[in-house]
Formats: C-alpha cells, structure tokens, sequence
C-alpha cells in the first residue's frame, strides 16, 4: 500500500468529520495494539483495529473501502480495554456512518434467503439493520 | 416489590421462555413485574455518533411510559435492552440540552424528567432481595449439573452501565451457586458472540460459536446459561450451521439464567419453555435426574 504521509492530511476534512461524529480524540491512540489483541472479528479483518485508526490519524480515506469496518461488532471490548481512553467502537461507526449517509447500505436486506428471515429473531434483524443500513 | 417491567421485542417472540420463566420466578422470590403499557422496541442497539439523536427517540419514549404509571425504577432482562436504553437514559441525564431537544421533538408527550431508572434483573436479584434469600427458596435439587455463565457484552461493557466488574464479573456465578447448581469458571464468557452479524457473516458465527461453546463444554460445562436472546440465537440455534462448518464441533444446551431459576425454585415446567430451544435441554435434564421422564412432555 502507497500512502503519501503529510501534515495536510492529517488535519483533513475527512480527519475532522470523523472526530466530530465519533467524540473522540484520535491523536490519543500511540498504537499499543490492545484493541486488536481483544477484537472478536480480527481474524477476518483486512486491518486490524489499531490499523485502522492510525490510517484515520493519516487522513487516509481508502480505510472507508476496507471490509474491517463493517466486521467490527460493536462489542466494546476495545472501548474498555484502551489504555489511552480512545473509545474505538464510536470511531468505527463514524467511519461506517460516513458511507451509509450517502444512502449506501451494506446489508442487502433483499438478499436475505426467506428460510433465514423465518429464524432469525427479532433482535438480529433490528440491530442489523440499525448498523448496516442508512 | 412491585416495579413496571420492559420486555423488548424478542422476548415475545424466540425468547419467550425467558420471559414466563422470568415472570414466575421474579414472583416466587417477591418481586412483581407489570409489563409497562405501550412499550415500543429500543432500538436494540445504542447509537454510537455524537449528531445521531433521532436514534435515543425510542428509548426515552420508555422511559416517558416508566414516568406516566407513576414509578421511577424499571426492570428489563434483555442484555442488548438493558444496554441500550441504560445509555440512552445516561446520556440525557448528563446533557439537559439533548434532552430539551428529544422533548421538543415529541412535543405530544409529557416531557421526560431524567429521573427514571433502568435496572437488570441480576441486579434486582442481587441487590434488593439477596442471593442468600434465593437460595432459601430452593426447592429442586440440581444434582451437581455443571453450569457456564455467559456473560457476552452488553452487561458488563462499556464500564458506565455494566452490571458487573467488566473483566472480572461474578453476578451470575453467585446466582447459579445460591441455585444450588455448580459453576463452571469459563475464560470466554466476556467473548462476543457475534451479535447482528449473525444476519450476514453466518460462517463468522460458527466461528465465535464453536469457540465459547467449546470452551464451556471442555471445562465441563453441562449448559451455558445467559441472558440476551441474541446471544442465545447465536450460542443456540446457530449450533447447526456450526456443525455444517465443523464437523468435529458438538455442542451443549444454552438456556437463559430465569430457566435455571424457575427449575430450582420447583416450576420449570409450566414456564419454561424448552421447545423454543434449538438444542433440547429436556433429555440432559432427565439423565442428571432434574425433571423426570414425562414431566417432560407437559414442558411444552
Ligand atoms: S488500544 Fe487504544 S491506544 Fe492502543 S492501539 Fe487501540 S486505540 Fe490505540
Ligand atoms: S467494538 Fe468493534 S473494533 Fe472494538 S473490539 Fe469490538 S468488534 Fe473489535
């Protein structure tokens, strides 16, 4: 991966959106790498959670393109495990809420095979749909 | 006690056996639970941007129900409810011009106070009647049936609204021990169990799911118990497609801690509802000598 580092990039648009939707103070992070020890869907994840928030540190938007946002869980494993205090699952829904502001969604509800939406509880389908629809 | 009681949508669908088992046994040990009129669902999960109010709209609207009946404490068993209208109620209490905000939007109600508060029946068990109390109670001998207690996260994560120490917690071990049933001490009960993925990613399901029930099942666990239907979905139902994917995996029941509850308080059949598990404790059950053969088929 090319990514050309500068000041610029750091102070972004995209850098700013990002801390102001989650709250957070991304410059806390020092990349310990705690999140991604505990993160339950790393072992899917094209960059690990400590990966990603240094890529938003850079303004490095393509981060937006990885599959690792949507894997997250929403878990709150690395929010309590931080030693710095950076809540991660709020920037990961930042990062997810930058695309499904656009009317994009990631679940395809229409996709879902019809023996599945006879299973599935209510409870899936709801807090799927809250996460990974616009 | 008598205190309003917010069931949430799964529990009157696939969870149902958690809320007549819960309903019952809140019962035996004195606490009364009145559904509250009117509830609407929470949302499920709670809204993690800064600019995203329209989403805390549902849980307050709850809490605005909890206010109008006249009570200031309601008592939810939903993990993922719990949770989320938890957040939603700390969030308003803490910023009065969100608040003002959320009344204005639903000018036709009565405004929300802010001085509602959300309570899980763990901690109604643990604080106002006493393990000590429960265990009293007990009627129904567990001839030493080997408990896991699944916590997953949204009881004890994040640390402002967890039930229980997040890393370390013990509510439920208590519980299951004042039951009379042994506990099985589980490093995975704080896993995730996947939660909603379970929508899209089944195979990222089977993966968490053959992991915690592994985990449970080779420290000895006879059961799991826990006490959100999503996680029940995914540790439960979901063990067939684990099995699809790993041939080698075997599973074990998974109940919700009411069940366990209503069986040592002397009536688990009538409310708890086992059909609606995936994998039947009934037969498990009937080996360890807890209910006996054709009790069974009165267990619905
Ligand atoms: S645990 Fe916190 S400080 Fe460590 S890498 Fe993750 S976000 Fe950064
Ligand atoms: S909240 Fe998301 S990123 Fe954080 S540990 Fe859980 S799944 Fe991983």
């Amino acid at each position: 991966m090319y990514l050309k580092l500068s000041v610029k990039n750091t102070e972004s648009d995209f850098v700013k959106k990002i801390e102001e939707i989650s709250g957070e103070n991304l410059m806390k992070c020092n990349q310990c790498g705690k999140c991604s020890a505990g993160c339950p869907s790393v072992s899917r994840m094209e960059s690990l959670p400590n990966q990603v928030i240094r890529r938003v540190q850079l303004g490095d938007e393509s981060v937006l393109e990885d599959d690792t946002i949507w894997l997250c869980a929403s878990c709150f494993t690395c929010a309590v495990r931080c030693p710095k205090g950076v809540d991660l699952s709020k920037v990961m829904e930042a990062l997810r809420l930058l695309t499904l502001r656009k009317n994009v969604n990631y679940t395809q509800i229409e996709k879902i095979p019809r023996d599945e939406l006879e299973v599935l509880p209510p409870i899936a389908l709801v807090s799927n749909f809250r996460k990974m629809t616009s | 006690m008598k205190i309003p009681y917010y069931p949430g949508c799964t529990l009157k669908a696939q969870g149902l056996g958690f809320e007549t088992s819960a309903i019952a046994s809140a019962k035996a040990v004195d606490i009364e639970m009145m559904e509250l009129q009117r509830w609407n669902c929470c949302g499920t999960v709670f809204s993690l941007a800064s600019d995203d109010l329209m989403h805390y709209i549902a849980p307050i609207r709850n809490f605005i129900r909890v206010q109008e009946a006249g009570y200031d404490k309601v008592v939810t068993l939903c993990s993922m409810c719990y949770n989320t209208m938890k957040r939603a109620n700390l969030l308003v209490k803490n910023d009065s011009e969100k608040l003002k905000t959320l009344n204005d939007f639903m000018y036709r109600e009565e405004d929300y106070k802010g001085n509602v508060e959300i309570v899980h029946l763990l901690e109604l068990l643990r604080d106002e009647i006493g393990f000590e109390t429960i265990s009293k109670k007990v009627i129904r001998k567990f001839n030493e049936l080997k408990v896991a207690p699944y916590y997953g996260c949204m009881l004890t994560r994040p640390k402002e609204v967890g039930i229980d120490d997040w890393e370390e917690p013990q509510i439920m071990e208590n519980l299951i021990t004042a039951l009379g049933a042994e506990v099985v001490d589980d490093p995975m009960r704080g896993e995730c169990c996947g939660a909603y993925h379970t929508v899209n990613s089944k195979d990222l399901v089977a993966e968490r799911t053959r992991m915690i029930v592994t985990s449970a099942k080779n420290r000895g666990a006879d059961i799991i118990v826990l006490s959100c239907p999503l996680c029940e979905f995914n540790l439960g139902t979901r063990q067939k497609d684990t099995i699809e994917i790993y041939s080698d995996f075997s599973g074990i029941p998974v109940l919700y801690f009411t069940q366990l509850m209503a069986l040592a308080l002397g009536m688990g059949k009538e409310v708890c509802r086992f059909d609606l598990h995936y994998v039947d404790p009934r037969p498990l059950l009937i080996e360890k000598g807890i209910i006996e053969e054709g009790e069974e088929k009165n267990a619905r």
